[in-house]
């Protein structure tokens, strides 16, 4: 089970009302690379990796959905004093037309989240490294929008967020080589 | 009751934030490392170290956590009142 902590992983303040910085962010929100793709990925994939792994994968499952939290504050904070007319020049007036100031799991682009952008092979090396994959997408992404804002409150908040994708990458790998090591030691008997 | 979002409420939120990324940092290292006798003890020292930054942050503030898993005695449905994270 789960249960909610009311406090944010780490500070997110934002120094404007930026529609435009908030439509690109929801590449983090509901994109294939994105935050809510990272956590079902994981939290999925959990139940039939080996079980010296499925620590990692229920840890860093978890950490994701406070990370999908903090985009959605950026995303929140970010146009909660916009004008409709202000969402329409920021190109967010066919979202606005469809949600209002709601948030949505859609991508920049405004499509919606879908699962075909995550997988489950019941294969532990190819979901370890499809998860080793995203996080270094999500790395990527995380610098593209950083250099895409001179808020320096908003870089602060993305450049942990960056960060964090580099960590997790590293334990995946970590784990690659547990199994691989696991698999070698299987050989002797 | 609604809480000051003042200087010292910010302080205390990001002094549980640091202990909070020592934490999920030593948590997901000893995920791979299980038998690191250091970490382990570096753990340990922090969750000690929390137990009573959250006890202040609880008792002066707002529970961090519902269906009973805060360590303090209810008066009154603070849960509801105080912002939300995103609202801080």
């Amino acid at each position: 089970m789960w249960i909610y902590e009311k406090k944010l992983q780490y500070p997110v303040r934002v120094s404007k009302c930026d529609p435009m910085m908030a439509k690109l962010l929801m590449e983090q929100y509901g994109g294939a690379d994105g935050e809510l793709a990272a956590a079902l990925r994981y939290l999925n994939q959990r139940y039939t990796i080996p079980d010296k792994v499925i620590g990692l994968l229920t840890d860093i499952g978890t950490e994701e959905f406070a990370h999908l939290e903090m985009i959605a504050t950026m995303i929140y904070k970010l146009t909660k004093d916009a004008t409709p007319d202000q969402l329409k020049a920021a190109g967010l007036g066919p979202h606005f037309a469809a949600h209002d100031s709601a948030l949505f799991y859609t991508n920049a682009n405004g499509v919606p989240w879908t699962a075909s952008y995550i997988q489950a092979k019941g294969d532990p090396i190819a979901d370890l490294y499809e998860d080793i994959a995203a996080e270094e997408k999500a790395r990527a992404t995380y610098q593209w929008l950083i250099d895409l804002t001179d808020d320096v409150d908003l870089q602060d908040s993305l450049k942990f967020l960056r960060e964090r994708e580099v960590v997790h990458s590293l334990r995946f790998r970590e784990a690659v080589e547990i199994l691989k090591e696991k698999q070698s030691e299987k050989r002797f008997y | 009751m609604s809480i000051q979002l003042d200087e010292a409420y910010y302080s205390l939120l990001h002094e549980l934030q640091a202990i909070d990324f020592v934490l999920v940092e030593l948590q997901l290292y000893l995920d791979t490392h299980p038998n690191d006798a250091a970490a382990l003890q570096q753990f340990n020292q922090f969750v000690e170290l929390r137990k009573r930054v959250v006890h202040h942050y609880e008792t002066t503030y707002e529970p961090l956590l519902q269906f009973g898993r805060s360590n303090m005695p209810v008066s009154s449905w603070q849960w509801i009142e105080a912002p939300w994270p995103w609202q801080v």
